[in-house]
């Protein structure tokens, strides 16, 4: 029996992406091209409400749109028919993004002539949590339906966010959800996160969610 | 899902230290993974099965360490150990304020390996 030894690792696992990651975040920082990671839930609103950004902002800002799914492209079809340059990232079953998969898609979208890029990411609360995406800030979406408990599911993907939109606010009279409840749990999770109310189907709350979107790409742009 | 990009990884780096290290057989593997990583113990076992066949780490067992959540008080600075469920509701014990940073709890991380 050959004597079993022990070798020194010391890696990190995920070390790869972290770097990949870094290189996005330092190459967009030079083109002044934010880049916004949009996660959430499946049917939580997320093509919803990058058509109502794009709405908003398509003549102050240029816009562009890294779209990811497990195996489809209606949602960058849904965004190029508004004129804003879009890429579809098929994750050939894959449950998220990662910095590579990112790459891929500014590297296909000619980022240095955008202001901001919108990724929205695969509809899932766990995995893309997991992976920096090499964005500058990362948004999430809670939408009314799916309860007011989920900050205690998913305490990851609350606690790494800068922003959380609570959608589907037109539900709000037909069901249980407790608004105050989840702003507590959530910011017990993470006291620096900023919450907004919106409905993308009404346009209620949108005009705050484009007023904090405009600050963060000027702020981000050194034009403050 | 993202268990399998994951075993990937620990794959390519446990087979890059055994090459330098002129290993014949991986028999076990040391991870640490932080309790506030959504990882499944079984999962992650399973897939490394699958992907490690035909390589020196066919039937290593990895052996997974959870580690803590620590958080750093804001107000006082001191730190102390939360569980993930209890996140929402914990305070410094210290001075009582919420307002934290997180210090860990959501490393992946090989420590070591056991080889022959």
């Amino acid at each position: 029996m050959e004597d079993v030894r022990l070798i020194e690792v010391k890696e990190e696992i995920l070390a790869d992406n972290i770097k990949v990651a870094a290189e996005v975040r330092e190459r967009l920082r030079k083109t002044k091209t934010m880049l916004l990671n949009l996660m959430s839930s499946p049917g939580s609103g997320k093509t919803s409400l990058i058509l109502q950004t794009v709405a908003n902002l398509k003549d102050s800002l240029r816009l562009g749109v890294i779209e990811a799914d497990i195996d489809s492209t209606v949602d960058a079809e849904k965004v190029a028919a508004r004129g804003i340059p879009a890429i579809q990232l098929r994750t050939g079953g894959f449950c998220h993004l990662d910095a590579t998969m990112v790459t891929q898609g500014i590297n296909a979208l000619a980022v240095s002539n955008l202001d901001l890029v919108i990724i929205e990411n695969v509809g899932n609360l766990v995995c893309p949590a997991e992976f920096d995406t090499g964005a500058h800030k990362n948004v999430m979406i809670l939408s009314v339906p799916e309860g007011d408990d989920k900050p205690l599911k998913y305490p990851l993907m609350f606690s790494i966010c800068d922003l959380l939109l609570v959608n589907k606010i037109d539900y709000l009279s037909l069901s249980d959800f407790d608004m105050s409840a989840l702003r507590k749990r959530v910011l017990a999770l993470n006291p620096r996160i900023v919450i907004l109310e919106v409905s993308c189907k009404t346009g209620s709350g949108i005009e705050g969610w484009i007023n904090w979107l405009k600050r963060e790409v000027e702020a981000f742009k050194g034009l403050k | 899902m993202h268990e399998l990009p994951i075993t990937e990884s620990i794959l390519k780096i446990v087979l890059k230290h055994a090459e330098t290290n002129n290993v014949r057989q991986v028999v076990a593997i040391h991870l640490q993974v932080g309790k506030l990583s959504d990882l499944e113990d079984e999962w992650i076992q399973r897939y490394f099965d699958y992907l490690s066949k035909g390589t020196m780490a066919e039937g290593a067992k990895l052996k997974i360490e959870r580690m803590p959540i620590m958080l750093q008080c804001s107000a006082c600075s001191t730190s102390y150990e939360a569980e993930a469920t209890k996140l929402g509701d914990i305070v410094c014990p210290n001075c009582g304020q919420k307002d934290s940073t997180l210090l860990s709890g959501r490393e992946y991380y090989i420590k070591d390996m056991e080889v022959q």
